[in-house]
């Protein structure tokens, strides 16, 4: 996957992940040529467009798009499950999401898909699995902003 | 609820946190930007301080700004500050910050490498975590030269089951960076790959197959364990990208393709997951897999059932795939042809596309009619929409694909209102002719180029339609008098009578256009040379054997003596001529029209040396009325007309992204409900506006074309003798029998030159294939044929000896004729592009050469094999001795020797075409190729096996195509200096300048490009792209040829063929 963008009905980006390094002017290009075509689609329409080299896979999840970048050889309908797998994390994090959540907690959002993906493709395909990785950060995080020192709460035995 | 803890704690901390930034952009919409530099400033103090926290939290409003656009970059060294926090919580806040907002040319990120090489090695897996996701964002050659090591110990010894997995996947990342690093790291990356732990052995897999895509010859070798995990792991993720993996090694190792279909076939069949599925299919396809057929149709099956599904991005992909199977597999997909017709009915646009696409690729001989007819219905439908451009585009496509071949029935595509040459009268056509008109007059421009191939196509057919349609919508004409200098040509005689007609009627509409543009201009002149233009090309075609031609001509040529006379008298005659054809939509007074039928309905395409023996006949044969030309009147239409615009515009609002209807506002995540509704498509009729009378309507065609051959399928059966009677009275005819006949409908327009005065010189036929020339994009007339005769003939039978002296007397009249035809009696010519020395009594092959514009390294030979001996003939194999640079394109599985069977049976005095495609590499010289023809010859009694020895002479002008070039970009390619020059002088050269260029256009497949006097520039273009720029200079009878090109062999070559065309003048 070359990146993942999420965007509101109205064009405004909520989210970016870029696996492929580029510099800002580039990817507020593409941001703003992407976003524009896939709003101009028609809601009936398939998911799947070819832009560029690229393909793009988009679903719509009520008020936000998910649009994914894969390259030529990239199995499409894989790429819509990755972006439902994320929606589903999304949702079972925030207890049904919606698009104010990802934009109050957007470094929560983030790290929940670091945490699912890793330089573009999927590092754990287990939801569980995930949640509990968050989870366990999140408490991380809690315990070091009381003051404890966070050495102290690490579990070394992994999951 | 964890969330809640922690929001509730960072809430407390500061006086504005990124919850009250979000706010706070939210509430200053009006002024965003002023808001946001306040907010930028506040950050900038924030960044002072020297708390930690406060620094995190800016941090985290600047990486908030950087998605909304705003430039960051200045705070990348307070984000490294804050990766290396030793808290947690202000770490992975940097590591965010920074995967966001660093790039390869971000200069602090040489001052990371330290912090996350410790953080790597830490004892917090969480540490490690965040490192490795940062560093898959923003790694560096740089970072993956100096990190390699620790990320390769990771990997090795790591405790963790989640450190591996995700220091194998940052792996692929590293090699991508520092290449250097995959020798020594890559076998312990095979190790992981038998891991136990499904995600590591997953991650390991995900690294080697994304490796593997970019230069798979280097894995082979790990080929057989992939083959073990295929057959062994049930995860579907895993199961894809080895199926991928598999997918880039085949084409390197034939062999795996046979051991993969098996495993293939069962995932396929047993699979409930799609993805998988068609990650199967893919492969099957793109490998080399197609040897085995039955896999193949398997594949397409699925894809049915995928285009079948109401999920539309099944159905989208499943057309993907049908369109890549099209490609190597086009009979198995053109079964299918009814389901894709259906999915043009889909209301996602983006799907009715990949169905046109795929549509263009079926096209058959036997199916174009249908397809189009189809197509148009559609057309109809998609009023006002950009969806009904690109159909238009398409179909336009879908007829004129390789030159035409597909058309069979000329006059079924006159009467099709869209494609390219017709004077098609609808609301579609109506859109297009200004376009169209240009085009048109364009087309008579070159009509030299044409008329020269037309005796072996029906390509002169266009030039009616061109004729009238120039004539009809003169108005939009750029330049009325040069097209109409362009329809009086000399040349135009040649042409058959019934298009002379139409140009003598439209020439007289161009000089009514003519007139009327010169009035009240002070100066006549240009309004009178115009009058004596006309006073005097048309005694020309007064004298034409043409009734038709001949008595429009005389009417003209009166009235334009007439209104000479009173040009003379400066009286405006203008309005008075124009009233002769006024009327819009009615072009040619009701009166006129109905006093000159033009003889329609079967095309006469005999060259004209013979049609004028032909044309003192009576017409008897011309069966059908004339097709009227008027259109219908909008008064009868306005219901209709009405109707129309509404569903259009209803249309355009459905296409329309800023039309949308509001959604259902829920917010929530699942639901998946796109808002906005579909628009019903209401359905009108609109057959009865479109309707032109007397056209005949291509369904009425198909269905008539149909009867027709269902008629002919009987009597065939019936194996009368008739044959030869029926082929004279008209209609196209089955040539062929044997098992292919069913497939190839016979053109409707033969060109035949059929000896008729003399019916017993049976072996004289030459049949003259169909056009191949492209009417918008370039004027190619292919090539022409010369036949050379071998006089030994070791099968010589005794009655036929006596007929040969008769018939080789013959065949230099046809010759004759021919070149007659081609140079406008320039006398004899020499240059062929094909030659095929041929031995009686078997078969005449005449073949073109002709290079395949898709691909530049492929040119494809039609030969026309003609029984002129009274035996049946079958069994024919063609082989062609391949030489290092041009090869015959087998079947695979052929060996380099193997003859190709052609696929047709030919029976006394029946000919067929057959195409043969070379793989050539060089096109800079010309070469010979030398071939066999075996075939069985079987008589009532006895049957022998025969052999006919001849060679394929691909000249360097058979590379090259008509290309149009306009003369700024002809200057530019000369200015650009690229190019290599090289001259010929021709000596006595006798004819005029013009012949002179409509030969090297006609032979040498060049355009001209300008033409100033007695100089012109011309330009052609090789299959392989070479320009070719020629200056043509004459003065008295030498002819200096400057030349210009890319590639000097090619045009040495290119350059003698042009003088020996002329050498033999």
């Amino acid at each position: 996957m070359q990146f993942m963008l999420l965007f509101s009905r109205q064009g405004k980006l909520r989210l970016q992940k870029w696996y492929v390094p580029l510099s800002d002017k580039e990817k507020k290009k593409i941001t703003r040529e992407l976003v524009q075509t896939v709003l101009a689609r028609k809601p009936k329409m398939c998911s799947f467009l070819e832009w560029r080299d690229l393909k793009i896979v988009y679903k719509r999840y009520a008020s936000l798009y998910f649009c994914c970048a894969i390259e030529d050889q990239d199995n499409e309908l894989i790429t819509l499950e990755i972006i439902h797998r994320y929606v589903e994390l999304l949702d079972k994090y925030f207890g049904s999401v919606c698009e104010l959540d990802i934009i109050f907690n957007f470094e929560k959002a983030y790290f929940i898909l670091d945490e699912f993906l890793l330089g573009g493709e999927a590092q754990e395909t287990s939801k569980k699995n995930v949640l509990k990785a968050i989870e366990q950060a999140d408490l991380l995080q809690e315990v070091s902003n009381t003051g404890l020192h966070p050495e102290s709460f690490v579990n070394p035995s992994c999951v | 609820m964890a969330l809640k803890i922690v929001k509730g704690s960072i809430d407390r901390m500061f006086d504005k946190n990124l919850q009250d930034l979000v706010r706070g952009i939210r509430n200053h919409k009006e002024d965003e930007a002023k808001y946001i530099s306040t907010c930028i400033d506040e950050i900038k103090q924030e960044l002072k301080q020297d708390n930690i926290a406060v620094k995190a939290n800016a941090v985290c409003k600047l990486t908030y700004l950087q998605m909304l656009g705003y430039d960051v970059s200045w705070a990348a060294f307070n984000i490294v500050e804050v990766m290396s926090s030793s808290k947690f919580t202000y770490k992975r806040i940097g590591y965010l910050a920074a995967s966001q907002c660093f790039h390869e040319s971000t200069d602090v990120i040489m001052l990371t490498t330290n912090q996350i090489r410790k953080d790597l090695s830490s004892p917090n897996q969480y540490d490690t975590g965040v490192a490795l996701t940062g560093l898959s964002c923003f790694v560096t050659p740089d970072l993956a030269r100096d990190l390699a090591n620790d990320i390769m110990t990771l990997v090795s010894h790591g405790d963790c089951v989640k450190r591996k997995r995700c220091s194998v996947l940052i792996m692929y990342k590293v090699f991508l960076k520092y290449p250097e690093s995959l020798r020594p790291a890559f076998p312990r990356l095979k190790e992981k790959l038998e891991d136990p732990d499904p995600g590591v052995q997953s991650a390991a897999v995900n690294v080697i197959c994304e490796l593997a895509r970019r230069n798979p010859k280097n894995y082979l070798s790990l080929a057989p364990l992939f083959f073990k995990l295929m057959t062994s792991s049930t995860n579907n993720w895993v199961l894809i990208k080895i199926i991928k993996l598999f997918g880039a090694l085949t084409p390197l190792e034939p062999r795996l393709g046979k051991k993969l279909i098996e495993p293939l076939t069962n995932l396929i069949h047993s699979t409930s997951a799609m993805s998988l599925l068609y990650e199967c299919v893919n492969t099957v396809i793109a490998g080399q897999y197609c040897s085995s057929v039955g896999s193949v149709v398997l594949c397409v099956q699925k894809l049915r059932i995928l285009i079948e599904d109401s999920d539309q991005n099944l159905k989208y992909l499943g057309l993907l795939a049908m369109s890549k199977i099209l490609k190597t597999h086009p009979k198995s997909v053109q079964s299918h042809k009814d389901l894709i017709l259906q999915c043009l009915d889909d209301k996602d646009e983006s799907i009715r596309l990949r169905a046109l696409d795929l549509l263009y690729g079926m096209v058959s001989k036997k199916n174009l009619m249908e397809i189009v007819k189809k197509l148009m219905l559609h057309v109809d439908k998609a009023e006002g929409t950009t969806y009904r451009d690109e159909l238009l585009t398409k179909i336009i496509d879908i007829c004129s694909q390789s030159n035409y071949q597909y058309i069979t029935n000329f006059e079924w595509s006159v009467s099709q209102p869209v494609t390219p040459h017709p004077p098609g009268i609808s609301v579609s056509w109506w859109t297009i002719r200004v376009f169209a008109v240009a085009q048109m007059a364009t087309l008579l421009d070159n009509a030299h180029l044409l008329t020269g191939s037309m005796q072996r196509n029906g390509i002169c057919e266009v030039l009616y339609a061109a004729a009238w349609i120039c004539g009809e919508f003169s108005e939009h004409l750029e330049n009325p008098l040069q097209t109409l200098e362009a329809m009086l040509r000399p040349k135009v005689a040649t042409l058959p009578g019934h298009i002379q007609a139409v140009y003598v009627q439209n020439a007289a509409k161009l000089f009514a256009t003519v007139l009327k543009s010169q009035e009240g201009n002070t100066d006549s002149t240009t309004a009178q040379e115009t009058s004596q233009l006309m006073i005097d090309r048309l005694p020309l075609f007064v004298q034409s054997a043409n009734l038709e031609v001949q008595e429009r001509a005389s009417c003209i040529l009166q009235l334009v003596k007439y209104i000479q006379k009173l040009q003379q008298k400066d009286v405006e005659v203008a309005e008075e001529v124009i009233a002769l054809f006024a009327g819009e939509l009615n072009p040619v007074a009701p009166k006129a029209q109905k006093k000159v039928p033009v003889p329609e309905g079967y095309l006469d395409l005999t060259p004209p040396s013979e049609s004028e023996s032909e044309d003192e006949q009576p017409k008897a044969i011309f069966a059908k009325e004339e097709p009227k030309h008027s259109r219908p009147r909008h008064t009868e239409v306005d219901e209709k007309e009405l109707a129309r615009r509404r569903e259009a515009r209803k249309q355009e609002q459905a296409n329309n992204p800023f039309y949308i209807k509001a959604s259902p506002s829920s917010q929530k995540v699942y639901q998946d409900a796109p808002g906005v509704e579909h628009i019903p498509v209401v359905q009108i009729d609109l057959s009865v506006p479109l309707k032109v009378p007397g056209l005949p309507m291509s369904d009425q065609y198909v269905k008539l074309e149909e009867e027709r051959r269902q008629k002919e399928r009987a009597e065939k059966k019936k194996k009368e003798k008739k044959k030869r009677k029926e082929k004279r009275s008209g209609r196209g005819k089955k040539h062929d029998s044997g098992p292919e006949s069913e497939e190839d409908i016979t053109p409707a327009h033969m060109v035949d030159i059929v000896t008729e005065e003399m019916p017993e010189v049976r072996c004289v036929s030459l049949q003259i294939q169909f056009s191949t020339s492209r009417i918008f994009n370039e004027l190619s007339p292919s090539s022409f044929w010369v036949f050379n005769e071998k006089k030994s003939s070791k099968h010589k039978k005794k009655k036929q000896k006596k007929e040969k002296e008769e018939k080789e007397k013959k065949k230099k009249k046809k010759k004759h004729h021919h070149h007659h035809h081609h140079s406008d009696g320039g006398g004899e010519e020499s240059v062929q592009n094909g030659t095929v020395e041929e031995e009686e009594p078997l078969p005449v092959s005449v073949y073109d050469i002709q290079g395949n514009l898709q691909d530049g390294s492929q040119v494809v030979v039609s030969v026309i094999f003609e029984n002129k001996c009274d035996s049946f003939l079958k069994s024919m194999e063609f082989n062609v001795l391949d030489s290092l640079n041009s090869k015959l394109q087998r079947p695979e599985g052929s060996g380099p020797h193997d003859g190709l069977t052609v696929p047709f049976q030919l029976p006394p005095g029946v000919s067929n075409e057959a195409r043969f495609v070379f793989t050539v590499q060089s096109i800079v010289m010309p070469q010979k190729l030398k071939g066999t023809l075996t075939f069985i010859v079987k008589n009532e009694d006895s049957s022998t096996h025969e052999k006919l020895d001849f060679k394929l002479h691909f000249t360097c002008t058979s590379y090259l195509i008509t290309t149009p070039c306009y003369s700024d970009a002809f200057a530019k390619l000369l200015e650009s200096g690229d190019l290599k020059g090289s001259s010929v002088r021709l000596e006595g050269v006798n004819m005029p300048f013009h012949h002179l260029l409509a030969r090297i256009c006609f032979h040498h497949h060049f355009s001209v490009v300008e033409r100033i006097d007695s100089c012109a520039s011309m330009y052609s273009r090789s299959i392989q792209g070479h320009h070719v720029c020629l200056l043509v200079k004459t003065s008295g009878q030498t002819v200096s040829i400057d030349a210009k090109c890319d590639e000097p062999t090619l045009l040495g070559n290119v350059l003698d063929e042009i003088k020996q065309t002329f050498s033999q003048c």
